[in-house]
């Protein structure tokens, strides 16, 4: 027999990683039911209009065509995040290019499409608002006339084109300016950028004899769906049923429900199961994109390097609808003072309505736009100080102990590790071949930082009459690995091998309640209701086995394999079966365990919150990292390539460290192309002029760096299942930055806008 | 609608007789009527490389071909790789080696690869890359692809 290995802390093969292999993985795509019809959208041509009227009749009358639904059958029931801005179809106005005002369900897909095109929508065009700068305009066309009529968590100062406006004020910045021996300023630009998930969305609805609904979804919750197809529905939640295939990937993208009721509906009207799955090019449409932002910094600092002042103006694109914009917004604000201790800090926010796609959360969460603008500007006041930008900030790094602004104590900190590692694993690299003429090299560090927390979560584990376990927790695992992760945790409490317990697929009839994989917060949250619930499971096993021993549980210890025996006494065993068995037959009960909470560390002060009327005031515990890149860039043709990453980050514990390398390299190269070269393009009657894989380019291995070391530090959190930290976003926020400081120390050419292409690379060195 | 043919494909070494249209592409036939969802729809447009299959051992985008261009030629997906059972030598690398997460790339990624090592046994890393540069991956940053590439490599067939 094989000496037990402890899960924790094993690089295990993902459980699920022989059926994607072989193809077996069924992802939305790959369903069928019996008479399954197909759905298809009817879309906005306008950024902006006024919805007059429909004729359905021309695609009604095609044969084949099964149900239709417009924006005058459903009921006006606005959705959405802290403010509920959207119906599920247009209703009245449409905002965007490409939003759903109608959808029909058909026998086959080219049915569906045909009579997709052939409903009539009688528009009124308005005029559109697609940028920043016209929706504050005082007379700008307004998106949303009955915005004050709006149902919303908290007020956020919304007024005619601004979604949310908030302000949070640390210290006097006005005061501490003329104590500045040196300020920067800059104007900082991001663009919208494309999750891009290999799987583009779906959802497959039916309806049972009882005219319940089951909704299959690829999502990053199940239990969002069932709340928001209910809501959307105007239908009970006990009516809806949430279930998830695979996932191909998520990044935020598929975080909240935009087309699952669509699906539901079509499904309800036809009395058969209704497949919805988006083209790609639907996908980039109608779904989502990262915040484009404009960001204004202002940093000062004394002559030896300490930076006492930081003032920010973050002004957001919301697209059409609010989604998570207020979130994003105050989650940027939070993180665009840095991981330093600034005293004095002034940051404005707001997120504005424009006619276009809406942007919401992806990967990093506004933490990559901030961190864009600040960690650029830390490298521009080194320059100007006259100091090593590592060194700067190393002397302004935050330690174990330090507080973020809003007050949170950073409980664990490994950044000034972090950055020192970086630049020692980049020294002791070998030195590569020289450049070739006309191409030069650059190195830059960036300090970055990332919460992992968030709202409520939980999980149950139930002892098998076998002695194995059944895992559920709400924790859709979108590719990243939370399946395997939670099974680890719970075989380690249990002491058992991973194939000991099965990890149920999540299923809003049967799944304890989890917000959403979502704030890198899957391995930190669910993964300490995992531990908890298995050990309520655990010490149950142990009660029943000091029964069948007649001794006290104090007595006894779980030993490796399934069995518990008594302290000392090497023979003295029973096995996981036995006391299954009893539990289940002679005494005591099936023997179970549930543990549910919600984020319980320090809060951000909720009346402060609600006074700044920032959207967040549970946030997390802080994942600290450094980021270093090695770039090259071509001066005759702009080009930037990524020679080589590192990347270090503390993540408390890694429970699975193969998976936690997988996460940084990955959130490294989607960095880089949010940095190089992601950009989604709106023309100037606001269609989105590059909606496919083709037009929009994302990393391919080529362009990828060949190099990328992740350096990981395992620092445990006090809270913290075994101590584990998230690490689901962080490699990705200080990529942008870190490449943009690497390319001015190659050139002297400081690119204040991603992405850097290859035309604003060149500009900048004629700057230069 | 154009007019619906009888053909027979050989597909994993079976021969099916499916009915398609002369605009049906073999990622439709495979998925649609043959059941056979390993190839996957990523973006329909011969860049993701997600739908990559083997026709006559050289990788094509089955997105991009015609069924009807098929013809006699042995078309080989994902499902067709394990033989017995068991895991090829570029299944089990990719497994080893943390090269999957969420995996809708990986069939193709499979598949380029059982390409390349039937026509370079020992391929060293950069052939690895340029024969994966058909193949987008948003999750993995590539890096334990390429390990897992060079695994195999080193693993008799």
């Amino acid at each position: 027999m094989n000496a037990f290995v402890d899960p924790v802390g094993a690089s295990l093969p993902r459980l699920e990683a022989r059926e994607k292999v072989v193809g077996a993985a069924r992802y939305i795509d790959d369903h069928a039911r019996p008479g399954m019809l197909y759905a298809a959208i009817a879309q906005s041509p306008f950024a902006h209009a006024r919805i007059r009227g429909y004729d359905v009749s021309r695609a009604k009358a095609l044969a084949g065509v099964r149900a239709i639904v417009t924006g005058t059958d459903i009921p006006i029931r606005r959705v959405g995040g802290v403010l509920k801005d959207e119906t599920m179809l247009a209703v009245g106005k449409v905002r965007y290019v490409g939003e759903p005002v109608a959808a029909v369900a058909a026998r086959d897909l080219a049915t569906a499409r045909l009579a997709a095109q052939l409903i009539e929508v009688d528009y009124e065009p308005l005029p559109a608002v697609l940028s920043i700068d016209d929706a504050l305009k005082p007379d700008a066309p307004v998106l949303h006339e009955d915005l004050d009529s709006y149902v919303r968590a908290m007020d956020g100062h919304s007024h005619g084109n601004v979604i949310w406006d908030s302000t949070l004020v640390e210290g006097d910045v006005d005061a501490a300016w003329a104590r500045c021996d040196v300020i920067v300023e800059g104007t900082y630009r991001t663009p919208a950028q494309y999750h891009a998930y290999m799987e583009p969305n779906g959802v497959l609805a039916e309806v049972d004899g009882n005219g319940r609904i089951t909704v299959l979804a690829t999502c990053q919750s199940v239990h969002h769906v069932q709340t928001r197809v209910a809501d959307e529905l105007g239908i009970p939640m006990s009516q809806v049923r949430a279930q998830v295939s695979r996932v191909g990937g998520g990044f935020g993208g598929k975080h909240a429900s935009n087309i699952h009721s669509i699906a539901a509906w079509l499904a309800r009207a036809s009395g058969k199961p209704v497949k919805l799955a988006l083209s790609r090019t639907q996908d980039m449409e109608i779904q989502r994109s990262r915040h484009p932002a404009v960001i204004r910094l202002k940093t000062g600092a004394c002559r030896d390097g300490t930076v006492i002042a930081r003032e920010a103006e973050i002004t957001l694109d919301g697209g059409a609808y609010a989604d998570e914009s207020p979130n994003v917004l105050a989650f940027a604000m939070l993180m665009v003072r840095g991981p330093y201790n600034v005293p004095n800090v002034r940051i404005r926010g707001r997120a504005v309505y424009t006619n276009k796609l809406r942007a919401g959360s992806f990967r990093g969460f506004g933490n990559p736009q901030a961190a864009f603008a600040g960690e650029s500007q830390m490298d521009e006041l080194a320059g100007k100080l006259g100091m090593d930008p590592v060194e700067l900030r190393l002397r302004n790094a935050m330690r174990a102990g330090d507080r973020w602004i809003g007050g949170h104590t950073a409980t664990t900190c490994q950044l000034v590790s972090c950055l020192e590692k970086v630049r020692e694993a980049r020294e002791a690299a070998p030195a590569l071949p020289p450049p070739r003429p006309g191409r030069k090299r650059g190195t830059a560090v960036v300090a970055v930082a990332h919460i992992s927390g968030l709202m409520g979560t939980s999980a149950s584990v139930q002892m098998r009459g076998d002695g194995t376990f059944a895992l559920n927790t709400g924790c859709v695992d979108i590719g990243q690995g939370s399946d395997t992760v939670m099974t680890q945790l719970c075989a380690s409490v249990l002491q058992v091998p991973v194939d000991r317990i099965v990890y149920g697929t999540q299923d809003s009839d049967l799944s304890p309640y989890n917000w959403k994989t979502a704030g890198s917060r899957s391995t930190y949250m669910t993964g300490r209701a995992v531990v908890a619930a298995t050990n309520i499971v655990r010490e149950r096993i142990l009660e029943h086995a000091a029964a069948m021993f007649e001794c006290a549980t104090a007595d006894l210890e779980l030993r490796p394999g399934g069995r518990v025996g008594i302290v000392g006494v090497p023979g003295k065993e029973v096995g996981f079966k036995d006391v299954a068995l009893r539990s289940l037959f002679r005494s005591g009960g099936p023997i179970a365990g549930y543990h549910g909470f919600v984020f319980d560390g320090e809060r951000f002060d909720p009346k402060r919150a609600l006074i700044e009327r920032l959207a967040f005031d549970n946030l997390g515990i802080y994942t600290f990292g450094a980021q270093c890149v090695e770039v090259e860039v071509d001066t005759v043709t702009g080009r930037v390539e990524v020679l080589r990453v590192w990347s270090a980050h503390d993540v408390g514990k890694a429970i699975n460290p193969t998976s936690v390398e997988g996460q940084i390299q990955g959130g490294v190269v989607q960095g880089m192309g949010y940095a190089l070269h992601e950009q989604l393009v709106w023309d100037d009657d606001g269609r989105l002029s590059n909606p496919s894989f083709a037009d929009y380019k994302i990393p391919g291995i080529l362009d990828a760096p060949a190099v990328i070391v992740p350096i990981v530090f395992e620092d445990p959190d006090p809270t913290g299942p075994f101590g584990a930290k998230g690490v689901g976003e962080i490699s990705l926020v200080g990529i942008a930055p870190a490449i943009a400081n690497a390319v001015c120390a190659a050139t002297g050419a400081r690119l204040r806008q991603i992405p850097m292409t290859p035309e604003r690379v060149i500009d900048a060195l004629e700057q230069s | 609608m154009s007019d619906i043919h009888v053909h027979e494909l050989n597909v994993n070494g079976e021969a099916h007789e499916v009915r398609f249209a002369a605009t049906a592409t073999l990622l439709d036939i495979l998925r649609q009527q043959l059941g056979m969802t390993g190839a996957k729809r990523g973006c329909n447009q011969g860049v993701c490389g997600a739908c990559t299959v083997l026709l006559d051992g050289a990788p094509v985008r089955s997105c991009l071909t015609l069924a009807a261009n098929v013809g006699e030629r042995q078309v080989m997906t994902v499902e067709g790789v394990q033989k017995d059972g068991m895991l090829s030598r570029v299944q089990q690398a990719l497994l080893d080696s943390g090269a999957v997460q969420c995996g809708f790339c990986t069939p193709g990624i499979v598949i380029a690869l059982e390409a390349l090592l039937r026509e370079r046994p020992m391929p060293d890393a950069d052939e690895i890359r340029h024969a994966l540069s058909g193949n987008l991956c948003r999750c993995s940053g590539y890096v334990k692809i390429v390990e897992a590439a060079v695994k195999a490599a080193g693993v008799a067939p």
